[in-house]
């Protein structure tokens, strides 16, 4: 089937089975490979992406049911005000470690602030644990969350 | 910015050593005269810049481009950017003003010195390249020195570099890098060993908190991992391994899985199937069509019972002996007081987040790699032995790891994926599901220890018995060094202690488990060990009756051991009273070179859950050449050790893996991980390894931590919290 959907503000036209996960149309189909494949069944918050701004798990998201909404990926997080803090945040606590899940990491927490300016430690931990870093950056995380609410 | 590329870049853009082979095969012979400057050549000028190349890791081009190449490979732990500093120092380079590339396999340029082989491992790059790459830099530094002095005709004495560039102070003079490469490139190059390194009080990069070069890539999405290559005409495959190792596919629906949109191609090997198509979905989909059936073959029944028996019976038998001291004998038949225990350590997996994967183009004449991998050099060398092609015609791109933890130093995802690659025309990339990452994984050996201890009337030591048990990874990794029943690993931090005891015995039986491969992890001798001999100790203490800071602190050997066990307890508030059914454990440790010591304090539940608080660790690693990914490490590897001690257990059942994703082999999560706490001990010693050393010294101090809170001593990970219900005292001390 064929399917028109809009990624970063550009609208791409692909011909796949309805089925088939946002994740592997973005990483194979489209060539934009900075959301992540972790687990495949939305344990790990890897293939984070946002759909008209709501957080999604692209491992598990149809290309079907997008529709005309807007698919918004880590390539372009860093045009909008609350992505650049938290990169820079991020950056200037030096998160990242092997940084495969940070793309994740980052885009659940672009959520996070957009529905919570000035989230609490509790906030930050209940949206935060769907998301699974193995090298164990969680406190850097906490803490750049916080210095880019400020 | 610093920029990165991987090794592939510089096929395109030709080094001035293909330059010559180029111009080898051109002309017949070699007749070209290197102090010709190559750049008067137009159409050279514009593709192959001469750089100067003093040695295998530093290239400068006319432009002044600063090229770092790295022999080590990053997957989280710092190294790029430790690295970058050691030769940046010298070389009297900014950090802004370098970039980044991958090394090619090459055993003889890259190879770690510690390792004498092209691994990322053992937490040895820091330790390993400590003098070599600062040696680099100061040799292309006193040459590119020179030439600027000889250019203005002064004593190159009176000259000094910084920023890329060369200063003649005297005279305000200033000459770019970049202005001095075809000069540098005629001065011979002085022996590495004769170049004046910096003292510590003259360094201007190493021991600051230097933030991570490629970090800027990561948090954009750019990085390039291994599962991130794209190429023209790339398929995607899906894979199914057999479900027992040593087993099968007997039965495979090729025309089912064609039959799926997008799929091109149905591979079996016998071992594993694989579904090639345009895209991973398609892939995915045309392997759950194919309806594969499988012989178990011989280990079809294989399950935990099996392979801890075995243990069981391996550790009636003596062993090889690692240590041996004293009189044990005479010293356990003259104690007031015996202590036997048995430890058992389960199975792990890695669980990097970047699943396994590799993307090969084979053709009749050639293999090529792209592959995030710890050991290079392995794979190129396995890979040309599994298909008789000459090594030089297996090129291996390596990429950024998303996570390594030791699984990427084995080879067995490339080897699999060329197999796979050897039926297919064209690119194509191996992507494992997380359920094949973690079923088909090679799993930190299960171990069983059975250790003993006689304590003299005080309930000090002098009689110390321990019997190692289980897989040499060694053995089957690097054979030569299994030698007499014994190799260095599976031993470490067992044969030596940091306490004193005058009468020790140690010894290791090699049992290797049946339907699994057991392999490297974030740490394997010391992660089994550290938690043995820590746990024992504190066993040890309650025996004596005493306190176990204070226990410790009484048997340390070295002051070094005595500065982070003090530090740790000073800081996490050692004796300072705690709620009930909370506790406060300790642990410490001296491995790959550096002494630390960590402070768990945390809850039991009612239920017997167990909640981590605070984790304090104190660490003496010598001199520290990035004290921010130092601390980093240590946040890390400690919560990958928490969430072993927790969580972290590979069983079998009929030969098969019973976990298979994050809900089954669980992660810590935020929610569940406390804030850890570094302090680091100012030294001069030789940098120590720090990668794996946090993650060892965490589990002893948990389950110390959780004796103090309820009495139970837990001695086979990981933790059972059935155990730790809140219950009467006669269940309490459970021996096994």
């Amino acid at each position: 089937m064929a399917f028109t959907i809009s990624v970063n503000g550009v609208s791409h036209t692909m011909e796949v089975d309805a089925d088939t996960p946002l994740l592997w149309v973005l990483r194979d189909v489209l060539g934009i490979p900075g959301t992540k494949f972790g687990c495949g069944v939305a344990l790990c918050g890897a293939c984070t992406v946002h759909v008209d701004g709501a957080p999604v798990r692209s491992c598990v998201t149809p290309v079907s049911t997008l529709g005309t909404k807007a698919v918004t990926t880590i390539e372009a997080l860093g045009e909008t005000p609350i992505g650049k803090a938290l990169q820079q945040a991020w950056l200037e606590l030096d998160v990242v470690q092997c940084g495969y899940c940070q793309s994740g990491q980052i885009m659940s927490a672009a959520a996070l602030l957009a529905r919570t300016p000035k989230p609490t430690d509790d906030d930050i931990d209940r949206t935060m644990s769907g998301n699974v870093c193995r090298c164990g950056t969680y406190q850097r995380i906490r803490a750049a969350i916080h210095l880019a609410a400020k | 910015m610093p920029t990165s590329q991987h090794a592939s870049e510089p096929s395109r853009l030709p080094d001035r050593r293909t330059f010559i082979k180029a111009s080898v095969a051109a002309v017949g012979s070699l007749i070209i005269d290197l102090a010709i400057p190559l750049g008067e050549c137009p159409a050279l000028a514009q593709t192959a810049p001469p750089p100067f190349a003093p040695n295998a890791f530093i290239r400068i081009d006319r432009q002044g481009v600063v090229t770092l190449v790295m022999p080590m490979v990053e997957m989280g732990q710092g190294v790029y950017t430790a690295m970058a500093m050691l030769l940046a120092e010298e070389l009297e380079v900014g950090l802004d003003q370098v970039r980044l590339e991958h090394a090619p396999p090459d055993d003889g340029l890259y190879a770690n010195p510690l390792l004498q082989s092209q691994i990322t491992g053992n937490s040895t790059t820091v330790r390993g390249f400590w003098t070599p790459l600062r040696q680099a830099g100061a040799v292309a530094r006193t040459m590119l020195i020179a030439a600027a002095a000889r250019r203005w005709s002064v004593d190159a004495a009176t000259c000094r570099a910084e920023r890329s560039e060369v200063v003649h102070f005297a005279s305000a003079r200033r000459l770019g890098y970049g202005e001095l490469v075809d000069a540098a490139a005629t001065i011979p190059a002085p022996a590495r060993e004769t170049v004046t390194l910096k003292r510590l009080e003259e360094m201007s990069l190493i021991g600051k908190p230097i933030k991570r070069l490629e970090g800027p890539d990561k948090v954009a999405g750019r990085t390039e991992f291994g599962i991130d290559v794209k190429l023209p005409g790339m398929k995607l495959a899906a894979i199914a391994i057999s479900p027992v190792m040593g087993g099968h596919a007997t039965s495979v629906d090729e025309q089912a899985a064609l039959a799926i949109a997008g799929v091109r191609q149905v591979v079996d090997i016998g071992e594993a199937v694989a579904v090639v198509g345009d895209h991973t979905w398609a892939a995915k989909k045309g392997l759950k069509a194919a309806a594969i059936r499988w012989d178990d073959g011989p280990n079809a029944n294989v399950d935990m019972t099996t392979i801890v028996g075995q243990l069981e019976e391996g550790a009636k038998r003596t062993g090889a002996v690692a240590t041996h001291q004293g009189d044990t004998d005479a010293a356990f038949a003259a104690a007031a007081q015996r202590v036997d225990a048995v430890y058992q350590m389960p199975f792990l997996a890695h669980g990097a987040m970047e699943p396994m994967n590799c993307t090969v183009h084979y053709t009749k004449d050639a293999c090529e790699i792209w592959a995030g991998t710890q050991a290079p050099t392995r794979a190129q060398n396995m890979v040309a032995e599994l298909t008789g092609l000459p090594k030089s015609a297996v090129t291996i791109h390596n990429l950024y790891l998303g996570g390594g933890f030791g699984r990427r130093l084995d080879v067995d995802g490339t080897l699999l994926a060329v197999k796979i690659a050897r039926h297919v025309s064209g690119p194509v990339k191996v992507v494992w599901s997380r359920e094949e990452d973690i079923q088909h994984d090679l799993y930190r050996p299960y171990y069983y220890d059975r250790i003993s201890a006689g304590l003299d009337a005080d309930g000090d030591p002098i009689g110390w018995s321990h019997r190692i048990v289980g897989s040499s990874v060694v053995a089957r990794y690097l054979p030569p060094l299994f030698k007499d029943g014994l190799e260095f690993d599976v031993i470490d931090c067992a044969a030596e202690i940091p306490y004193g005891c005058a009468n020790r015995h140690v010894e290791y039986v090699r049992v290797e488990p049946p339907a699994v491969q057991t392999a490297f992890w974030r740490g394997v001798g010391l992660t089994h060990n550290v938690f043995v001999v820590e746990s024992f100790i504190d066993e040890l203490a309650h025996a004596a009756k005493r306190d176990p800071f204070a226990y410790r602190k009484a048997h340390v050997t070295h002051p070094r051991a005595l500065g982070v066990l003090a530090l740790a307890a000073e800081k996490a508030g050692w004796g300072k009273p705690l709620p009930a059914r909370w506790g406060r454990g300790i642990s410490l440790q001296f491995a790959f070179g550096s002494y630390s010591s960590t402070v768990v304090e945390l809850e039991v539940a009612e239920d017997g859950s167990v909640k981590v608080h605070r984790i304090v660790c104190a660490l003496d690693c010598g001199i520290v050449v990035n004290p921010d990914t130092l601390a980093a490490q240590f946040e890390g590897g400690t919560l990958f050790g928490l969430t072993a001690a927790l969580h972290g257990s590979i069983t079998l059942k009929n030969g098969r893996v019973q976990q298979s994703n994050f809900h089954d082999y669980r992660p810590l999560r935020m929610s569940d991980s406390p804030a850890v706490e570094t302090y680091l001990v100012k030294s001069v010693e030789p940098p120590g390894g720090v990668g794996e050393t946090s993650t060892s010294a965490v589990a002893p101090a948990v389950t110390n931590a959780i004796f103090a809170a309820t009495g139970v001593r837990v001695r086979t990970l990981p933790i059972d919290k059935a155990l730790l219900k809140s219950s009467p005292p006669d269940t309490k001390d459970v021996r096994p």
